[in-house]
């Protein structure tokens, strides 16, 4: 996966390969890995937080359930607006 | 030379004096700004009069508060968010040299079945609880919520059951029913004789209280006006901005509200609007309200422009803070060093601080990012930096 340059903080890499089946499972490996990290993304609800984004191969995807295959590239980006 | 030497042999008998006032010499302050891209650390000389700037921390963090324990005199916490990730609680334990995140932020649990769900935005207040709980804290959040940490920020867990009950989701408001910047939870306050007895501002929502440490609340509104033509029995309509305990009274508040300033000294139950005392041509709007730490009769405020479409800064672009020390029966101008006008000045509610040095220090820091002081009580005004990012809060600490 991609990470968000706000977040490399936590990973100390621009790119982490995570395991999980479906989008959620995937941040909760990026979570196990680097505590820390999920609840900055994902609010106490389970909603993406709103300046975050996700694509699976350059497509954007907004649902945690969201299936991957292996062989799929993921990228979360930040989307900031305003000063 | 002579009479010098035995002079000198003189003081040298006096030594063990010497030495009881350098044990006790003044604390150095150190004035903890935090702003909309970042936390600074402005530490003072005894005098109050050089500053060194230690920041940024979190530069592009949007530090909402930045908070000194009094009791440990070492935990520091600050409430951060960023523009894209969600909010979170950092912690030092070195005055800013290195920085630990709270395991577990401030966070809602799941909303009982026909309530809507909340999230925390941002937690926007923090108050280190009673001196005989130690590592216990408070934060109030946005949306609001009161939350309780027992670990020194560690992690943090709902308080009461405040947060889901029914009566007080109705007067917190929610993510569209608050005001448009986010509803925020705000001056929670400590009884220093009683840690069960809390107070703690929603604005909106009114003031409240517990004295049963959580286990009942009860709203503490008469005597509070509301926006004309707004029915002041509902809660959802009162707009307290800051509330004040006097340390040297715990008996008496002071508070700065969208509508007037006013004091309250319990056990009464009607707060009394002192704000009518000041100049006309000034009102009584403003955000941060500051109280003597030892004299429950003086107060400082720092009026805001309340008319037509609430411009909320400087009257007239000349600011000034104005004091009562006669709880509220007068107020006297202060804006010795201050521009003499066009400053057109913001200072938010957590903005607008003191210290307990005597004579008293008081500090504010601006939207357009500078930080003034006063070590004199207000009688003249210093800057201590500009430049700055638009600043949320200032608070003191003695070290």
């Amino acid at each position: 996966m991609l990470i968000a340059s706000p977040l490399r903080p936590y990973t100390g890499a621009d790119e982490v390969a995570l395991q999980g089946a479906t989008l959620g499972a995937l941040l909760d490996d990026l979570e196990a890995r680097f505590p820390g990290t999920r609840f900055r993304i994902i609010d106490e609800q389970g909603r993406i937080r709103k300046h975050m984004r996700f694509f699976l191969n350059g497509e954007p995807i907004f649902d945690l359930g969201q299936a991957v295959k292996p062989t799929d590239e993921v990228a979360m980006v930040q989307a900031l607006s305003g000063g | 030379m002579a009479a010098k030497g035995s002079k000198l042999r003189k003081s040298a008998k006096k030594a063990p004096k010497k030495v009881t006032s350098r044990a006790s010499k003044p604390k150095k302050q150190l004035v903890l700004v935090a702003t909309r891209k970042g936390a600074w650390l402005y530490h003072g000389d005894a005098a109050r009069k050089t500053w060194r700037a230690d920041g940024p921390h979190f530069l592009g963090h949007i530090i909402h508060h930045l908070v000194l324990d009094p009791r440990d005199g070492k935990t520091l916490l600050a409430a951060a968010s960023t523009g894209h990730l969600g909010p979170t609680i950092f912690r030092s334990t070195d005055m800013g040299k290195s920085w630990k995140e709270a395991k577990q932020p401030p966070a809602f649990q799941p909303a009982p079945e026909g309530q809507k769900a909340r999230s925390v935005h941002h937690t926007f207040w923090l108050t280190p609880a009673h001196g005989n709980e130690p590592n216990v804290w408070y934060a109030g959040t946005s949306p609001q919520g009161l939350f309780r940490s027992e670990d020194g920020g560690v992690t943090w867990n709902e308080f009461s059951g405040l947060n889901h009950d029914p009566q007080y989701r109705a007067w917190m408001g929610g993510d569209q029913e608050g005001t448009p910047d986010g509803p925020n939870m705000h001056s929670v306050i400590v009884d220093p004789r009683d840690p069960q007895h809390l107070y703690f501002g929603m604005s909106s929502g009114g003031v409240h209280e517990t004295r049963d440490g959580g286990a009942h609340w009860a709203p503490l509104v008469d005597g509070m006006e509301v926006v004309e033509g707004f029915d002041a029995k509902n809660l959802t309509f009162h707009d307290p901005h800051c509330v004040r305990m006097c340390p040297s009274n715990p008996d008496r508040l002071y508070q700065q509200n969208h509508c007037g300033i006013y004091r309250l000294d319990r056990p009464a139950k009607t707060w009394k609007r002192i704000g009518k005392a000041m100049p006309k041509k000034i009102g009584d709007v403003g955000f941060g309200i500051v109280v003597h730490p030892r004299d429950d009769a003086r107060a400082w405020v720092l009026p805001m422009d309340g008319q037509t479409v609430w411009p909320r800064t400087s009257v007239e672009g000349k600011p000034a803070v104005y004091e009562t020390k006669d709880g509220g029966k007068n107020w006297t101008r202060q804006d010795k060093g201050m521009p003499r006008g066009q400053a057109w000045w913001t200072v938010k509610r957590q903005a607008f601080t003191g210290d307990n040095s005597n004579p008293v220090g008081l500090y504010f820091g601006t939207t357009s990012g500078e930080l003034w002081s006063s070590s004199s009580e207000g009688r003249s005004w210093d800057l201590i930096a500009r430049h700055l990012p638009e600043i949320y809060a200032v608070e003191t600490a003695s070290i």
